[in-house]
């Protein structure tokens, strides 16, 4: 806590409040950022050649503590395999009238087949809406979830999805840190590992400089953007800008000098 | 009839022709509907501003800047149902709104708006009503509008209104003590009660503002008195929402509970062009040279000079925590009342000669010592239930006397 405020401290406190932006998001037309590990909508990942990851085997199901995933697996036909091992999902559905978005499912998988975007945002009319079959969990062949047209989705919710997986090494062991043990997949090939277990991390190795960058608003420790936080904001942005001026000023000096 | 042509120019001639009636009453309509216009601005500009001093949006729905919330929201509040609690005392309950809206109406009347203008030959004063008593009526009015409050509370028959009710009398009514008694000193000085003539003895520039020819002190009590009045934060004991549900209209609905809410900004803003009024020259200021629309400016100076004191208030509302009800008796009745009475004997000392001024001072200081003595004194008396009780020990224990019966103990 501070120290108590004097009895002038309110009427200054309340008129530097008037000075900073408000908190308050409206709602439906801008959307606070997400969170980089957000649990929304289940996506069914597939390879880098197209193959559904899925493999049938339930466990997903058998986690499930709302009991909202059914899997039915069937032996994949020899002459079209649709996953490259022997048994495929032939039947996927998720009950979203259950799913609580515990992300335990995700946890579960083997072959990281069923991970989860950040949207979160749709809504049905009637119960037999709520159930999301394959066809809808599936990724496109760019390797992104599906915008089905009641969802809600905003830039940046399809990126990255399944931010668990890359959320630390094997047995969160921090020597493992960066150390990519899943394969790639469609459209996005490896998902860069994310960083922060051991004190000493490589930004570059560990790929979490790319995580910053996409999510440079939910890293934010106070929750709201420079863009938004009015004076304070711009001071920071400004100040973020003189550094990097001042080193390429630095950079060209040095380029001279070599000259 | 003469007496008439010092009350209002436009009545210079004597006697009241047609044209004059047909100029009076476009006159109160124009002020009613700028009233009225201003409250719903006053609401909205309230709103805004303290969403922004607590870091929200406000109202922004409804019109460009939410602007027509206030319209909206009344709209609302007309197609309510308008419920009267089965213990109400009816007719009373339905008296008392009007009794709050009323007196704000009337008290605007008073306020000079603007200078003199001249239509036509005829000169119209921006002032609905110059009467030769205005400070006297404004004071009155403001008396009236505590039966509002008061009576709300007393007829819904419910008990949290009826505690509302109970300390908005206690309240208004001992912070009208301090609030007249500062009045007394500006019209010590202006020698006149017409609130026409209070703004005329203030023309001669800032340093003929009340507000420093009466030394500050009258403005602050003013200021503070008023708030107390308006029941307005911090001063709010009357409508505390965490104590009270609602306050003293928490049994009201509808339209009824329109016209609480629309009293309470109407007088905010009658209260502020008030201030302005006494010690802030009303709309006197520097009016630029220009050949054509020369009367606009005072309006403009009046407006803006309102609108400060509308802010201050809702500065206030975000700045300061609500004070306790005793703090609330405290201030008023040991600390304004007599700051205001010494004040106003100085003054009305340095106003007949220095000399006198002086002796006044030297007495109100005397005063103010063996007062200040006697409230260490009054404070240091043990008080509350430790003074009446034996002490702890040899008090018989509330146990066995508080506690519940058995179930033995019940059959017996």
């Amino acid at each position: 806590m501070s120290k108590p405020l004097s009895f002038f401290g309110g009427f200054k406190l309340t008129l530097q409040h008037v000075a900073r932006f408000p908190v308050t998001v409206s709602y439906p037309q801008a959307k606070r950022p997400k969170q980089p590990r957000q649990h929304g909508r289940h996506v069914l990942n597939r390879y880098e050649d197209g193959m559904e990851k899925c493999i049938g085997c339930e466990l997903c199901a058998g986690v499930c503590p709302a009991n909202c995933i059914y899997v039915r697996g069937l032996d994949n036909p020899p002459d079209h395999p649709v996953s490259p091992g022997e048994r495929y999902g032939y039947v996927y559905e998720i009950n979203y009238l259950r799913c609580i978005h515990c992300d335990l499912c995700v946890e579960a998988c083997p072959t990281q087949a069923i991970t989860e975007s950040k949207m979160f945002e749709f809504s049905f009319t009637n119960r037999a809406d709520a159930i999301y079959t394959k066809a809808e969990l599936v990724v496109d062949d760019q390797g992104y979830p599906q915008k089905l047209p009641w969802e809600d989705w905003r830039e940046g919710e399809a990126e990255m999805t399944g931010g668990w997986m890359r959320a630390t090494s094997p047995a969160g062991d921090a020597s493992f840190e960066g150390v990519v043990q899943w394969t790639g997949d469609l459209g996005m090939g490896v998902k860069a590992p994310e960083a922060g277990q051991s004190a000493n991390r490589d930004d570059e190795a560990t790929g979490s400089k790319q995580l910053r960058r996409a999510f440079w608003r939910h890293l934010n420790p106070v929750d709201v953007n420079d863009d938004q936080r009015g004076i304070q904001g711009m001071m920071t942005q400004m100040q973020e800008k003189m550094t990097t001026a001042r080193e390429k000023m630095a950079q060209r000096k040095k380029d001279k000098a070599e000259k | 009839m003469t007496w008439l042509a010092t009350v209002d120019p436009l009545f210079v001639h004597g006697h009241v022709t047609w044209i004059d009636f047909f100029i009076l009453l476009i006159r109160m309509l124009v002020g009613f509907g700028a009233l009225m216009g201003s409250v719903t601005m006053m609401i909205w500009f309230e709103r805004k501003a303290i969403s922004g001093m607590q870091s929200r949006i406000g109202p922004q729905r409804w019109g460009p800047f939410g602007t027509l919330q206030t319209l909206a929201d009344g709209i609302k509040l007309f197609f309510k149902e308008d419920l009267i609690p089965d213990q109400a005392d009816r007719f009373v309950f339905k008296l008392a709104p009007y009794l709050a809206l009323v007196p704000a109406i009337i008290t605007f009347a008073i306020i000079p708006v603007g200078g003199t203008i001249h239509i036509a030959g005829h000169a119209v004063m921006l002032q609905i009503a110059n009467p030769p008593i205005g400070i006297l009526l404004m004071l009155a009015m403001s008396g009236i509008s505590v039966y509002g409050v008061m009576l709300a509370g007393w007829a819904s028959g419910s008990k949290y209104p009826l505690i509302s009710s109970v300390r908005a009398s206690a309240q208004m009514i001992s912070y009208e003590a301090a609030l007249g008694i500062t009045i007394v000193t500006v019209v010590l000085i202006t020698g006149s009660l017409s609130t026409h003539n209070v703004v005329l003895s203030q023309g001669g520039g800032i340093w003929h503002w009340n507000v420093i020819r009466l030394g500050f002190v009258p403005f602050i009590i003013f200021w503070i008195a008023i708030t107390a009045e308006l029941n307005r934060p911090p001063f709010d004991v009357v409508e505390a929402e965490s104590e009270l549900v609602g306050g003293f209209n928490t049994e009201y609905s509808s339209i009824r509970f329109a016209l609480f809410y629309m009293a309470e900004f109407m007088n905010t803003i009658t209260m502020s062009a008030m201030i302005v009024t006494l010690f802030f020259g009303g709309p006197s200021g520097w009016v630029p040279p220009v050949s054509h629309l020369k009367w606009i400016f005072p309006i403009l100076w009046f407006v803006i000079k309102t609108t400060i004191f509308c802010f201050c208030y809702i500065w206030f509302r975000a700045a300061l925590p609500r004070f306790r009800y005793d703090q609330v008796m405290d201030l008023g009745w040991k600390r304004l009342i007599p700051l205001s009475l010494g004040w106003m004997l100085i003054v009305a000392g340095f106003i007949i000669k220095p000399a006198w001024g002086l002796l006044m001072a030297a007495a109100v200081l005397f005063a103010s010592v063996i007062l200040g003595r006697a409230f260490v004194l009054g404070q240091s008396r043990e008080t509350g239930a430790e003074s009446v009780l034996p002490p702890i020990g040899q008090r018989p224990l509330p146990g066995h006397v508080l506690r519940a019966f058995t179930d033995k103990e019940e059959e017996e």
